[in-house]
């Protein structure tokens, strides 16, 4: 089995908000146990905004499922830990778990929905949330909210405070729920696709509100987009995850400019996005994912990569640095030399 | 190319509060526009993006169309029939030729029904109960490019694309000549929404059908849509060729939609938002151009007195005092 190296800096990971190590995680099935996630490796350094990008299906809600310790019931710790502040939440006490959600670690969810309670009001559910702020009353409260509700655009925040879910828009409920994250200002901001549903003037206001409210109150945030022009627009660093393996990671800069993983380039060549002249017939990446039930012997992409050769298929390739901080899992990655 | 669909000074309105309480809170006119003067034409066999402010009324037009939201005036006429009434057989018809794939595809397909039962579930509302619907499983299956043991499965088991691609069956299985397709790539990584639209080209190719696609992806709209429309606050601020809007866009608002998407380039960062500040309230419609809170070419003019559409050059028209292009200034 290769070697796993963390691959962000030493230092960055001394100081790191949120650290995981070597984290595998299978789901009991049926047909047998789904390798969800296999020796992923992951950090958030304090006041840093990282990215992870990946396929649907590449395991991107189970981890951030794993950090809140929100895992169905049918999933199965197979090793590592992830570290909070340097306390494993794998093995936390439910209080410190308590304390940990909605109040330390807040997350906006993919679907607003399963933020939103249908049957209360929204400034209901804004005052709720901030149930352990004892020192505030309620009308201050309902000012925070109706403030937080301005900051991400809903007008007129203070007569809407009486509306419910189903009232607004679903853009509008996106902010809503990005809104309600950021009433307890955490120290980790979990956002998993925050913005699918608005349009781009009001994505790139969010994106420069996180990037504020980042700056403000050095939070951290672990944004997880299949958008890779928002990755770049505000991630510092970026994680690319491949049928539950993290296959890149390194700084935006580095892996957008310097890709060194075919999956990685393979993405970056569908962006419609960098495609100049205009095509009814987009490039796609040919081929299917791997079953994370029989995992395919050596590298986890050869299946579908353009470049693969006869190692690739014999030999699960190591995690190889190619310059500081930034990594590659591929057998044709070049390693620095080691001092 | 003949028009499939004509749809003319469209309005829907919601009411916003009930008739006692409006009364209550000396609210006189309890109702928002959500779709307002919307007028346009769809040209058989081609693909219109319809994009806009989250809010803007996209879903609420689609759903107009369809006849699945009531509408307040205007006519849609469908295929040269006559203007559609608002319900009785022509409705029923109308809709077989028209379908939705909807906004949220797992939240749109019922978890209990396996795939089979949700692709074959417009015939079983529509009555058409003479049907094979096991053989029109497997025919649907077929056209999106999913196995035929995929009949068996249920939502919870299938990837983000392969959902899509059940929406896109069911959506096929009445054979309509119009789909209107609500974020059908939303939460998709590019090489998936690659497979999902090349999919839909090759059904367009093949069935000749045609499209309306609401989506927030510029760079989707300006590969696969023929024409473009822009909505702000449920108008039209401008619609036309969609490589003319990109080309040159007119509107203001249109300029800056295409200023603010993101480049995958983390050295072309945007600094700074050309469009900043809040969508206004529906309730609360500025006067004038409603664009002009936001707006930075807006002038006096333009909070008095509302624009209406002019076409600038043949094709393209907009709503706008003083347009980014406009050959007579
Ligand atoms: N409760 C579960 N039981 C069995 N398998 C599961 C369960 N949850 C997830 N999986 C499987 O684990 C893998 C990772 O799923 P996950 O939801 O983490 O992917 P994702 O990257 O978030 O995808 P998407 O982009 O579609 O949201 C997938 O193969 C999925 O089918
Ligand atoms: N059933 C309803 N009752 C009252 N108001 C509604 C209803 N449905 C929609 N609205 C309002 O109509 C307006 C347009 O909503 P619509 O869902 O059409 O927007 P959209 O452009 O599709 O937005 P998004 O991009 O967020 O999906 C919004 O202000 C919304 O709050
Ligand atoms: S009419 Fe005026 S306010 Fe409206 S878009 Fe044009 S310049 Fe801006
Ligand atoms: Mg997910
Ligand atoms: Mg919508």
């Amino acid at each position: 089995m290769a070697a796993v190296h963390p691959v962000i800096a030493p230092e960055a990971r001394a100081d790191a908000v949120l650290d995981v190590r070597d984290l595998s995680i299978d789901f009991a099935t049926p047909r047998g146990p789904v390798h969800a996630l296999r020796e992923v490796n992951l950090t958030v350094p304090r006041g840093s905004v990282v990215g992870v990008v990946g396929e649907s299906g590449s395991g991107k809600t189970t981890l951030i499922s794993a950090a809140m310790r929100l895992l169905p019931d049918n999933a199965e710790l197979r090793g590592g830990a992830v570290l909070f502040e340097g306390e494993d939440v794998l093995r936390m006490s439910p209080q410190a778990l308590r304390n940990l959600r909605g109040q330390r670690i807040s997350m906006v969810f993919q679907d607003p929905m399963t933020a939103l309670n249908p049957v209360l009001s929204i400034g209901q559910q804004m005052v709720d949330i901030q149930y352990r702020d004892r020192g505030l009353g309620r009308a201050a409260k309902k000012r925070k909210a109706a403030e937080l509700l301005r900051r991400v655009g809903i007008p007129d925040p203070m007569q809407r405070l009486g509306n419910y879910p189903h009232e607004f828009s679903g853009g509008m409920r996106q902010r809503i729920a990005i809104a309600m994250a950021l009433l307890g200002n955490p120290e980790l901001l979990i956002a998993d696709e925050p913005t699918t549903a608005l349009d781009v003037t009001m994505e790139a206001q969010i994106i420069h509100l996180l990037r504020e409210l980042q700056q403000d109150y050095q939070s951290s945030i672990l944004f997880i987009s299949h958008n890779l022009g928002l990755i770049a627009e505000l991630c510092d660093y970026v994680v690319i995850l491949y049928a539950g393996t993290v296959v890149e990671q390194g700084t935006v800069r580095d892996v957008f400019h310097r890709p060194q993983h075919p999956y990685t380039e393979a993405l970056l060549v569908c962006d419609p996005a960098l495609l100049q002249d205009v095509t009814r017939e987009l490039p796609t990446i040919p081929g299917d994912v791997p079953d994370l039930v029989n995992l395919p012997r050596g590298c986890i992409f050869a299946e579908r990569c353009p470049r693969v050769f006869e190692r690739c298929r014999a030999e699960d390739p190591a995690t190889r640095w190619v310059s500081a901080g930034h990594a590659a899992r591929c057998h044709l990655a070049s390693p620095l030399e080691r001092s | 190319m003949t028009v499939l669909l004509d749809v003319k000074d469209l309005r829907v309105r919601f009411r916003t509060l009930g008739a006692i309480r409006a009364k209550l809170a000396g609210v006189a006119d309890p109702f928002l526009d959500a779709v307002l003067d919307v007028s346009f034409q769809l040209r058989a066999g081609t693909t219109f993006g319809l994009v806009g402010e989250s809010g803007s009324g996209k879903s609420t037009l689609g759903r107009a169309i369809l006849g699945l939201t009531p509408i307040e005036s205007g006519t849609i006429r469908f295929d040269g029939m006559a203007p559609m009434g608002l319900s009785g057989s022509a409705l029923s018809a109308y809709r077989r030729n028209a379908a939705m794939m909807f906004q949220d595809p797992v939240a749109s397909l019922s978890p209990r029904l396996t795939v089979k039962a949700l692709i074959t579930e417009p015939f079983v509302i529509h009555g058409l109960k003479d049907r094979d619907l096991d053989a029109e499983a497997r025919r649907l299956l077929d056209m999106v490019g999913l196995p035929a043991n995929f009949a068996g499965r249920y939502p919870h088991q299938l990837s983000g694309g392969q959902a899509r691609r059940v929406g896109v069956a069911r959506a096929l299985a009445l054979e309509p000549k119009l789909i209107i397709a609500d974020e059908p790539t939303a939460g998709l990584d590019v090489s998936v929404q690659g497979e999902i639209l090349n999919l839909m080209a090759r059904l367009q190719r093949e069935l000749g059908l045609t499209y309306l696609i609401i989506t927030h992806n510029l760079a989707v709209v300006r590969h696969i849509c023929d024409e473009m429309a822009i909505m702000y606050m449920g108008r039209f601020v401008e619609c036309g060729p969609t490589a003319e809007i990109f080309a040159n866009p007119g509107h203001p608002y249109t300029h800056g939609l295409l200023a603010a998407q993101p480049h995958p380039d983390p050295d072309r960062r945007r600094q700074d938002v050309e469009l900043k500040g809040e969508v206004p309230s529906l309730a609360r419609r500025p006067s004038g151009c409603e664009f002009h809170t936001r707006c930075p070419r807006a002038k006096e003019r333009c909070s008095t007195e509302r624009p209406e559409p002019r076409e600038i050059v043949p094709g393209q028209t907009l709503r706008c005092h003083y347009p980014l292009l406009d050959p007579a200034a």
